[in-house]
């Protein structure tokens, strides 16, 4: 029979797992999306209330353990918080991998715990021991995983797939450390190196999984990485026989696969191609691709930019990450306000996966005030390219690569932007270097598109003040 | 004990299935502040924090506990309040501009 602690629990922890359902459910509009947040957060604060509660009135925890507990909270709290206020919108897809790192630590350390708690040469139940491994490598490899993901977001880690010779037998010989350990701890009395040997294997195996993936393919990898976690913390969850962790974790399991699915769709990539392939491997056509376009490209000045908008009718922006690694969207937002004003159609054409996550340049162009109407999607900015004056293409470079539609190049088959559709084009952009995915891009050198080589921010500060002649 | 499981099991496998019907057709504007969501909502883990801390009885468990402690409330806290950041941006009114700006 349960006692009424453990019935008001339960209860408490079915309440707040339904937050999380409705909160995820509201998070589907623009409109309700703030408050599903606050709900799912509510929901969370309650479930650690409660078990706060359990934990006083059991009174079994040592003060030791309350100090450890509160440490680690507290000094968690600050870190979370202080990190996620003052980070550049820029530099978001980095802190979700590593709130997403150490959300499978904590999962792992719960298996890790639970393992060694038991007492050494003692025998355990498969209910027991295959949660607690299932906790641990999906906990182990999705940590070093999603700090390797981070780090290549942040560019702290070269955005080129890393791979070296002899990857392939380091990933075999890692997989059978993992299959014996994995045995050793399911056939065998409770030791702690074969647990050692797991923990090792599984951490290994998330750096091995990372490293040969490009940057290009990080965010799906990442999406990846995140329904890894959800997972991982179910399993903690059938470890201490929680439900609201399995309820929570099976949640942000399925949400994570399902983004995943569509974040991959969006590129035109399947998910197993980019975990086994990593981005562009094997295409040995990517050399020559690149070789193949010749670099005559037509320069232009701020000035010529400035009379070119100044007279359009149709003027379709088109962002990418190098307008937000510049930090330039204040100044984007004005110029769009300067032609807005003036009568002049504005609008911005997003590729799914412009910026370093899906929805991430919407989140940048939001930030600074755009109306969220101007703001089109794939299929809505491509019907508009034909009818279009200007395009100006601001720091993207993939996204808008003709190449895609033909095969036999790393980025064959991803859906682009049809920039060259439009009637001229504009490309503000550093240098002639290549995108993420190390293709040369022939719209450069197309005959109706001009480059204005410079940083995103001063170069629209100079077409700003070149515009403002132009016009009234 | 196998009573447990099974139980388990079926909240796990149905919790699933509510995931991916909640879940599907996001559209691309959201699409990073639900992954942040996501994120935060995994930071339950936190909840396996306290539930070890209280078992915990020797120096490798407590540092143990304490890590996982640190861990799982970084994910929380800080996974609701980008979230929440990010999310803010989307609801307020167009014609304040740039109040508080986004960057420094």
């Amino acid at each position: 029979m349960m006692s009424t602690l453990q019935t008001a629990a339960s209860l408490v922890y079915l309440i707040s797992a339904i937050c999380y359902v409705l909160g995820v459910h509201l998070m589907r509009s623009p409109k309700s999306a703030r408050n599903g947040n606050l709900l799912s957060g509510a929901g969370m604060l309650l479930a650690v209330i409660m078990v706060t509660i359990e934990l006083i009135v059991q009174g079994k925890i040592t003060a030791m353990g309350w100090l450890v507990l509160i440490a680690g909270l507290v000094l968690g709290v600050l870190y979370g918080v202080i990190k996620a206020r003052r980070v550049e919108m820029t530099a978001v897809p980095q802190l979700v991998s590593l709130f997403n790192a150490v959300g499978g630590g904590a999962a792992a350390a719960i298996g890790i715990f639970d393992y060694f708690h038991m007492p050494t040469g003692s025998s355990l139940s498969l209910v027991f021991s295959i949660p607690v491994l299932l906790d641990i490598v999906i906990g182990g490899t999705t940590f070093s995983g999603s700090l390797i993901a981070m780090g290549k977001l942040a560019g702290k880690i070269s955005g080129k797939p890393i791979s070296f010779p002899g990857a392939r037998i380091c990933n075999f010989i890692v997989i059978i450390a993992m299959v014996v350990g994995a045995v050793l701890i399911i056939g065998f009395p409770v030791t702690p190196w074969y647990l050692g040997l797991v923990l090792l294997a599984s951490l290994i195996f998330g750096l091995l999984m990372t490293l040969p993936i490009g940057g290009a393919d990080m965010p799906v990898v990442v999406s990846l990485l995140n329904a890894f976690t959800g997972l991982a913390v179910a399993f903690a969850g059938f470890v201490i026989n929680n439900q609201v962790l399995i309820i929570a974790g099976a949640l942000v399991g399925a949400a994570g696969t399902i983004l995943t699915l569509q974040m991959a769709e969006a590129m035109h990539r399947s998910v197993a191609n980019i975990i086994v392939g990593g981005f562009g491997a094997g295409a040995t056509g990517k050399g020559a691709a690149a070789s193949d376009v010749p670099v005559n490209v037509t320069e232009t000045t701020a000035d010529d930019i400035g009379l070119q908008l100044g007279y359009a009718h149709n003027v379709m922006i088109v962002p990418g990450y190098g307008l937000a690694a510049a930090q330039a969207q204040h100044e984007l937002a004005e110029l769009a306000k300067l032609l807005t004003d003036s009568g002049i159609n504005v609008n911005y054409a997003i590729h799914p996966v412009a910026g370093r996550m899906p929805g991430h340049m919407n989140v940048l162009l939001a930030d600074v005030n755009v109306p969220y109407d101007q703001m089109k999607q794939l299929e809505d900015a491509n019907s508009m390219f034909e009818d279009t004056d200007v395009s100006l293409v601001i720091g993207a470079n993939d996204v808008t690569n003709p190449l895609a539609r033909e095969s036999g190049n790393p980025i064959s088959g991803m859906p682009i932007l049809n920039v060259d559709q439009s009637k001229s084009v504009v490309v503000i952009k550093r240098s002639m270097s290549t995108g993420y995915a190390g293709v040369a891009n022939p719209l450069f050198s197309d005959d109706k598109t001009t480059m204005f080589f410079a940083d995103a921010k001063t170069g629209l500060q100079d077409i700003i003040a070149a515009t403002k002649q132009y016009l009234d | 004990m196998s009573q447990q499981l099974f139980t388990n099991l079926a909240i796990f496998i149905l919790s699933l299935l509510v995931g991916f019907e909640v879940m599907s057709k996001i559209p691309a504007t959201l699409q990073t502040p639900m992954m942040s969501g996501a994120n935060a909502i995994h930071g339950v883990v936190v909840v396996g924090a306290f539930v070890i801390a209280a078992e915990a009885n020797n120096v490798a468990l407590y540092i143990l506990a304490f890590l996982c402690a640190f861990f799982a409330a970084v994910n929380v806290a800080g996974g609701y309040t980008l979230t929440d950041r990010m999310l803010h941006m989307f609801d307020r009114p167009k014609a304040s501009k740039n109040d508080d700006g986004g960057d420094k």
